[in-house]
């Protein structure tokens, strides 16, 4: 009777303590240490970090980087929420009209993007946007347009960045709309097909409306992660030129990692928490299940 | 090679898992005709798709261009205009990776990370099972737990858990690039979804019959959970194998670099022959394809039930 009532413990104990260790605890360890003013030298030895009180939070509201940061990110984000969440819904609208071979086949090519590595990735547009023997200058050159800074002008490069991201942000997107699109009952478009209804008039009045939920969880995802955006910038142009590719994540990283300011970093770590947070407390209020027609 | 090892090893799979092209090899090509011949859609449905080819078609573009530069020779790669196919192709930048650079070794430290995750997997099919099929105090704050951590962005805890894992000496390890991202939040709920449907006479039989708990796991709720398995290693396998933000941060050490964090390297180093980073990116890209193409539907059905978050 005992060592059944344990055999739950036992099961849930591994991932349970991974858990507690990876997820719960840094958030803890990041408050803890935002308070502090921990450095490469904290790092060797505990007694060496003191106590710095608000004083982390006053540096960052106050420091140009981080509101620069902060700007780039929303930027990325209005650039790119719309542009992923349009281009997949279209996408999965277009690839669901038929079920034959060749759509099926079709809709792998828009997922590959999804699964391919960021690095790999990266270096492969990397080559494209090259100014000197690039493809896409090239391409360009063909109709007369003069050569494009792709990654070194600092309003191009952001979208050269956001581009990649959009690319390689879609084809989840696609996959959870395709799923959803199963879910909307064949009576419901038969009827207006019969009624004479357009293809276009139905898509937008009976499934665009269907679709809701998924919309709406899409969007608030794909916010969440250009919130965190950081692998594409990372890479391609490591936050230049002057900054303007730097997004909250990145201006983490460099605090953190570059400058060992791990105090500091900690500090922007809780208040990109905070955001996110808000985000997704908005989303849990909003959520409403879809209307049963 | 060892993908298709990876595919003798689950050849008997349940019905519905045989791929959907074999099936249909003996249907014609469209099911209802007549039906089709009657919509005034037909038309349209081959303009879209032929629009919809076109997408594709640039979508996998870069990786297309990615394989054919890999193989032409550096003065190819930097020629101006730049040509589609290779003059004189070679396969030297392939060997060059191997022999000069070190992506032999980040090929095995990739694997390492990747069969640590394994574990992951296991912890985490136990872990829904408990969820699942017990009843136990703290069930439902642990299991909140669970999904409130579905929602933290692994970049806000970048900073803290490298502290974490430098406390714990494991900073510069194999082990501490796999540990941060060895369970998540969302597997362990998918896991205790699909177990649930698991029917609770089947376990008490087993019971019965005198086997321990453990083993009642081992014999008949993993096998059960075939499908469920499946698609979380594959999508373990592909995060594993991608990871880069971890390697990045925990490894310091050039002989602990995975094939992400190699490539990065050879971004700053040789800026000057896009040949050899063509052929290092494909090295990282053309597995992810193989597994992809081979497990499809397992990665597609694992996307579609992350929308269920």
């Amino acid at each position: 009777m005992r060592t059944l009532k344990l055999t739950p413990y036992v099961f849930v104990t591994p991932a349970m303590l991974l858990l507690i260790a990876f997820g719960v605890l840094p958030l803890v360890v990041a408050l803890a240490v935002s308070f502090t003013d921990m450095d490469i030298s904290g790092l060797a030895n505990w007694g060496n970090v003191g106590f710095a009180g608000l004083e982390n939070y006053e540096r960052l509201f106050t420091d140009p980087d981080f509101w620069q940061a902060f700007g780039n990110t929303f930027f990325f984000a209005v650039i790119g929420v719309p542009a992923i969440v349009g281009a997949s819904l279209a996408v999965a609208l277009l690839l669901a009209r038929s079920d034959s071979r060749f759509y099926r086949a079709l809709r792998s090519f828009y997922f590959i993007p999804a699964i391919t590595g960021i690095v790999a990735i990266s270096l492969v547009w990397a080559y494209l946007y090259n100014t000197q023997f690039g493809l896409f200058n090239w391409l360009l050159s063909l109709v007369g347009v003069p050569p494009v800074q792709w990654l070194s002008d600092p309003l191009i490069a952001k979208f050269s960045v956001a581009f990649v991201a959009i690319w390689r942000g879609t084809g989840l997107n696609i996959i959870i709309f395709l799923a959803a699109l199963q879910g909307v009952p064949k009576e419901y478009t038969e009827a207006a097909a019969l009624d004479g209804a357009s293809t276009w008039r139905t898509t937008r009045s009976i499934v665009i409306p269907l679709l809701r939920f998924a919309i709406f969880f899409v969007t608030v995802t794909t916010i969440i992660s250009w919130l965190q955006f950081f692998d594409e910038p990372f890479v391609l142009t490591d936050g230049g030129p002057l900054g303007a590719t730097t997004s909250m994540s990145i201006f983490l990283y460099k605090e953190g990692f570059r400058l060992n300011q791990f105090g500091y970093a900690s500090a922007g770590s809780v208040v990109l928490f905070v955001i996110i947070a808000l985000i997704t407390a908005l989303q849990l209020r909003l959520r409403r299940p879809d209307v049963e027609y | 090679m060892s993908s298709t090892d990876v595919r003798s090893a689950v050849s008997p799979p349940p019905p519905e898992a045989s791929p959907a092209p074999m099936r249909q090899i003996p249907q014609p090509p469209r099911l209802r005709p007549t039906r089709a011949g009657r919509h005034p859609g037909r038309t349209l449905t081959i303009v879209v798709g032929a629009a919809l080819a076109l997408g594709a078609l640039i979508t996998a573009f870069p990786l297309i261009w990615m394989l054919l530069s890999s193989v032409k020779p550096q003065s190819e790669s930097i020629d101006y205009p730049p040509r589609l196919l290779a003059q004189e192709p070679t396969f030297e930048y392939y060997v060059q990776l191997f022999t000069e650079l070190d992506f032999g070794r980040y090929l095995v430290n990739t694997l390492i990370v990747v069969a640590i995750g394994a574990f992951g997997l296991f912890f985490m099919a136990m872990a829904g099972y408990a969820f699942a099929k017990y009843d136990f105090r703290g069930k439902g704050g642990l299991f909140f737990l669970v999904l409130a951590t579905m929602m933290i962005p692994v970049q806000v805890t970048m900073i803290p858990t490298y502290l974490i894992l430098n406390g714990f000496k494991l900073t510069n390890t194999l082990v501490g690039i796999a540990l941060p991202t060895l369970v998540s939040g969302f597997g362990i709920f998918l896991f205790r979804q699909f177990m649930a449907t698991i029917p609770t006479e089947l376990l008490e039989a087993a019971r019965l019959d005198g086997a321990g708990e453990f083993r009642t796991f081992m014999t008949i709720v993993l096998p059960m959970s075939k499908p469920i398995l499946a698609v979380q290693a594959v999508l373990a396998f592909i995060a594993g194998w991608n990871s880069f933000l971890w390697p990045l941060i925990i490894a310091s050490d050039q002989n602990l670099y995975t094939l992400s964090v190699g490539l990065a390297l050879l971004n700053q180093q040789l800026a000057v022959n896009p040949s050899l980073q063509m052929a290092a990116a494909s090295v990282m890209v053309v597995p992810i394809l193989i597994v992809f193409i081979i497990f499809q539907r397992y990665v597609v059905q694992g996307f579609a039930l992350s929308g269920l978050k």
